[in-house]
């Protein structure tokens, strides 16, 4: 049977070079990195030489990269970290109403120790409101965070101009660039970003291994206490081979990837289309190179998933049915859209390894799937 | 996000051999809204009585697409009082147990059941 991966926005598939890098980490290199003997002191050098790649391509400090077991790690350091260090100052963040919820819900647990939170709301074509936001900023706020690209749908944030606005007002700005990094630059200064969240199995890298960049000055309340490892702010044994493989999948990427990725997209998007009763979500051309979210009137999501994984076909729904709980997606009530529409979303992610000839065979299957359903629905 | 479903819901959402319509049935069920989930049609044909011939129509998830065909094989041959005795604790039972988010579908299959049955009553 065919196999075709379409759910890179959910994870990627490990770079072969990656793994390559990785290996002798585990099998040779295994030193603790914060030990004296050679051992150590290899581990440690490799971990300095990632911190320093990667930082480079955000265009930040080695000493502003702390490495994380991941973005949801990240982004709960950046937000309880702010908000605990200057609970004296304000108890107020601003965040959209679209965020992951690895964003969502640490505003939610913090809401239950006293902060407050504004969730901004976000337009019909998947873009933060930025009036509103501006307007949300009282002399109580500490932090805004806004995600650079939406993870259902792909749309890209004006980062720049969110940064002009927290400059302004004074207080501090994360986003969550989890799903950005590689596929938009990521400048960290340009944005005026005073923290910023990545992951590596997004980009063809490995799991369990994420960054925070913190802005040289600015303080965050420890989450993990233990050790003085990562500038002192993030306490536990440094995940050496997870940052050396996080460092070549950084160093991979190249334009032309992108640029392959866009036109693929638009393809996919293009053919889909033409299947009666579609429409895509979000909008058109501000969207991350690989994303595709499409809507199929009177089909329900996970029917065509299922169907799809019969097939070989990997893809993710952002309706209700997949999930434990039976609510619509909440980014895709966020951009206003009617709940029949956000049941029978289907979400498409390419990756630099889709060929072609795996989407015609997904366009395809796609037309079959949505004929057959709806020729048992009512 | 973690929940399997059984082979039997997987095994009749992939073949639902009681998916279509009935021509001229005598009594149609049709329950549910899209804008909050599942649509289900129930369509019997029914001869002294007796539920002869089931077929539905389903907008809805695999869980609503297999009770849906379930519910058309465990009402065929029976006698009207009977198959108002079906619960839906009887359709999950048969299904191989459901995952707890996907309960309501087992209620959606007997509703439209229960209204197939009282538009066959009133059509008399």
């Amino acid at each position: 049977m065919k196999k075709v991966y379409l759910d890179n926005a959910a994870t990627t598939k490990t770079a072969p070079e990656v793994v390559e890098d990785m290996k002798p980490y585990f099998l040779e290199k295994y030193g603790n990195a914060s030990c004296l003997h050679k051992w150590g002191q290899e581990a440690r050098d490799a971990v300095e030489t990632s911190r320093e790649l990667i930082a480079n391509k955000i265009n930040a400090l080695s000493e502003e990269i702390i490495f994380t077991s991941g973005g949801s790690e990240a982004n709960n350091l950046a937000i309880k970290g702010v908000a605990y260090q200057l609970k004296e100052k304000g108890n107020h963040i601003v965040v959209s109403e679209f965020e992951h919820p690895a964003v969502l819900n640490t505003c939610r647990a913090l809401e239950k120790k006293g902060f407050e939170i504004t969730y901004v709301a976000v337009d019909k074509q998947g873009f933060v409101n930025l009036e509103q936001l501006k307007n949300s900023i009282t002399n109580k706020t500490v932090l805004v965070s806004i995600m650079h690209a939406n993870n259902e749908i792909g749309t890209i944030q004006n980062l720049e101009e969110i940064g002009k606005i927290c400059n302004e007002n004074d207080v501090l700005f994360h986003s969550d660039c989890v799903q950005s990094l590689g596929k938009v630059g990521v400048d960290v200064k340009k944005f005026n970003l005073s923290l910023a969240t990545f992951s590596a199995h997004k980009i063809h890298g490995p799991k369990g291994i994420g960054v925070l960049y913190v802005k040289k000055g600015v303080k965050l309340c420890k989450q993990i206490d233990g050790g003085p490892q990562e500038f002192n702010q993030r306490a536990g044994t440094e995940n050496v081979s997870g940052i050396i493989g996080f460092a070549r999948a950084i160093d991979i990427i190249t334009e032309e990837d992108v640029r392959i990725m866009r036109k693929m997209r638009d393809y996919l998007v293009e053919e889909l289309l033409k299947i009666d009763g579609t429409s895509l979500n979000g909008s058109k051309e501000n969207r991350l190179c690989n994303n595709v979210s499409v809507a199929f009137q009177n089909v329900e999501g996970e029917s065509i998933l299922l169907s799809l994984d019969d097939k070989g076909i990997a893809v993710s729904t952002s309706s209700a049915c997949t999930s434990s709980k039976l609510e619509s997606s909440h980014v895709l009530k966020a951009i206003g859209l009617k709940p029949e529409d956000s049941h029978g979303t289907i979400r498409f992610t390419l990756s630099k390894y889709t060929t072609k000839e795996e989407l015609d065979y997904v366009i395809e299957s796609v037309g079959e799937i949505v004929k057959n359903l709806r020729r048992i629905s009512p | 996000m973690s929940f399997q479903y059984s082979d039997e819901i997987l095994r009749r959402f992939r073949n639902p051999k009681n998916a279509g319509e009935i021509k001229n049935p005598d009594g149609i069920g049709m329950v549910g809204n899209r804008s909050c989930g599942d649509v289900m049609h129930l369509y019997i044909k029914v001869e002294n009585n007796k539920i002869v011939d089931a077929k539905f129509k389903t907008l809805g998830c695999a869980a609503a697409i297999s009770f849906s065909d379930l519910l058309c094989d465990m009402v065929k041959n029976q006698n009207i009082e009977d198959a108002l005795k079906l619960t839906k604790d009887d359709l999950v039972k048969k299904l191989g147990g459901v995952p707890a988010p996907k309960l309501h579908c087992s209620l959606l299959a007997v509703d439209a059941l229960h209204k197939a049955i009282e538009d066959f009553k009133n059509k008399k």
